[in-house]
């Protein structure tokens, strides 16, 4: 086997391995920001608790296109992911609820109820697509909303990058200088549900948060600054899609999982190998002079 | 430079209705440099976050006399601050010039030798490019009071500004607040210290949920004010009566 045959030929032979790799290309380029932020926002979990969230939704449009469409499964998902964020807003702002709390309280409804919807109509088949992800079965009109939501996520990232940081790093500073914290972290928020349905279809609604969060915990091992973070998460996000499509076509496995497995190997070799991991401890360098 | 006066009348602020400052009435004269200090829980930093119009009054009124939200300038306890952002010393400090730049415009290149000159004001000329997490308590401290000389605010509030501070990083901090005062800025500090409000502010507020004493330090830090503020701070009641407003404080 050459190195064409192992790397190219996949995606040269097969249009569903290209429309595969392009949705791989752009959903990191947008989870990968989104991640990197929701993790120094300390919000991981709450990323992972609005995954849940948005199925009850995308199983409320499979109901309701009668199987497995993107445009009414994205938007139910979009609807339900935004109703939770700014519910659990709400309940952490109105009662004596912490936001974790109250996030995982609405998503554990929500997971009950979105696997309830999906059972009352669909297969177990439906179901595991709806949970895990058909990357290979994205057609273009869903990668046309990926790739659109990716752009926006850039751009919007681009535009509140100030008053976000500004208002993660010290938010009564902004309430002081008069800014409207609140907006961005709202904002944000929209941002991280668009990603994650972005991200079911090919991925699965369990899945499309590992796309976030694992590069992003690759960057904090690597680098310290936030502009580089960035970057190094949307490129492990963009390798792990690449690598992942090809070894789930070489050895014919579930490709979102393959993909996910493949961040978390990523994850694990930084853990190992990165400048704040294991091996740098067991040889410690000289201190400096200063 | 131009300012005005505070004015509180009667000001209560409550959390779950009872009350933490309590009918608490005065004047901060513009470009005075007043300290505010009580026992904890005494509503210190409570009033400090209302003064800036951040909380809701539950009774009376604040007037500031033109002074907008944007014309304060707030340094919060080091608590509230997220100190492992990956952000670097320049940026923190540029963030001072919000009421300039905005949430979107650029930073010029005036606005950015500011910055510089504010940091080597606080003794830590090139430090720019060290990210905040690898700063040491008393350096973040000075970090952000190089924020604050770029904020160029009429009001300055500070909530406990030396907590866990050496002397030497409190000493230079304190030069600051006075150029501050000199410059005819009017400055709101809560503060711990006896002997260090004794020696650098000339007014102070004591309170304990209720106003003790307000006015020159000197007459307000008596030991007989400081008992009271001690015995009032400990009489906290679960099963409070609504009050009447006849009671309040003496001041």
């Amino acid at each position: 086997m050459t190195l064409h045959d192992l790397l190219i030929a996949p995606f040269a032979d097969y249009g569903f391995m290209r429309r595969a790799l392009v949705a791989c290309l752009a959903l990191g380029l947008g989870s990968g920001p989104v991640g990197v932020l929701l993790m120094l926002r300390r919000m991981s979990l709450v990323g992972d608790a609005m995954s849940h969230a948005v199925l009850p939704g995308a199983a409320l449009g499979f109901l309701a296109a009668g199987g497995l469409s993107l445009p009414a499964m994205g938007l139910g998902g979009l609807v339900a992911g935004l109703a939770v964020a700014l519910l659990s807003g709400l309940v952490s702002r109105t009662t004596v609820l912490e936001e974790d709390a109250s996030f995982a309280s609405f998503y554990l409804t929500s997971l009950a109820l979105g696997v309830l919807i999906v059972s009352l109509k669909g297969s177990n088949i439906d179901l595991l697509h709806v949970l895990f992800g058909t990357i290979l079965a994205i057609d273009p009109a869903a990668l046309y909303l990926i790739a659109g939501i990716s752009a926006a996520t850039l751009a919007t990232l681009a535009l509140i990058y100030r008053p976000l940081i500004a208002e993660c790093l010290d938010p009564g500073f902004l309430r002081a200088v008069g800014a409207r914290g609140m907006l961005y972290h709202f904002l944000f928020l929209l941002l991280v549900v668009l990603n994650l349905v972005a991200g079911f279809q090919s991925l699965g609604t369990l899945m499309a948060v590992g796309l976030m969060m694992l590069p992003a915990s690759i960057a904090k091992l690597w680098v310290t600054t936030l502009p580089a973070m960035l970057a190094v998460a949307t490129l492990s996000a963009v390798a792990s899609g690449f690598a992942g499509l090809l070894i789930s076509f070489h050895y014919g496995l579930a490709s979102g999982p393959t993909i996910i497995v493949t961040a978390s190997a990523l994850y694990c070799l930084s853990l190992i190998l990165a400048p704040s991991g294991a091996i740098m401890r067991l040889f410690p360098r000289l201190h400096l002079k200063h | 430079m131009k300012n005005s006066a505070i004015h509180l009348t009667d000001v209560t602020i409550s959390y779950h209705r009872h009350p933490a400052v309590h009918h608490v009435s005065g004047i901060f004269p513009p470009g005075s440099l007043t300290a505010i200090v009580g026992p904890n829980g005494a509503g210190k930093s409570t009033l400090l976050k209302a003064i800036m119009g951040e909380l809701p009054l539950a009774g009376g009124t604040i007037q500031r006399g033109g002074i907008e939200q944007r014309d304060f300038g707030y340094l919060p306890q080091a608590a509230e601050i997220n100190r492992s952002f990956p952000l670097s010393v320049a940026d923190a400090v540029l963030l001072g010039a919000w009421r300039r730049t905005g949430a979107f415009r650029g930073i010029t290149a005036a606005i950015a030798d500011e910055a510089r000159q504010a940091l080597s004001a606080v003794g830590l000329a090139g430090f720019e490019r060290r990210p905040i997490g690898s700063l040491s308590a008393g350096q973040f401290q000075r970090v952000l009071f190089a924020r604050l000389l770029l904020q160029d605010a009429r009001v300055i509030l500070l909530d406990e500004p030396f907590n866990a501070i050496d002397a030497r990083t409190t000493a230079d901090l304190l030069a600051i607040i006075r150029r501050w005062h000199g410059d005819g800025r009017t400055i709101i500090a809560v503060l711990h210290d006896f002997e260090q409000v004794k020696s650098h502010f000339p007014r102070t507020l004591l309170m304990a949920r209720e106003l003790i004493a307000w006015g020159d330090t000197g007459s307000s830090l008596t030991a007989a004010h400081l008992l009271k503020a001690r015995t009032m701070a400990e009489n906290w009641l679960d099963s409070a009566v609504v009050c009447s407003g006849q009671d309040r404080g003496a001041a």
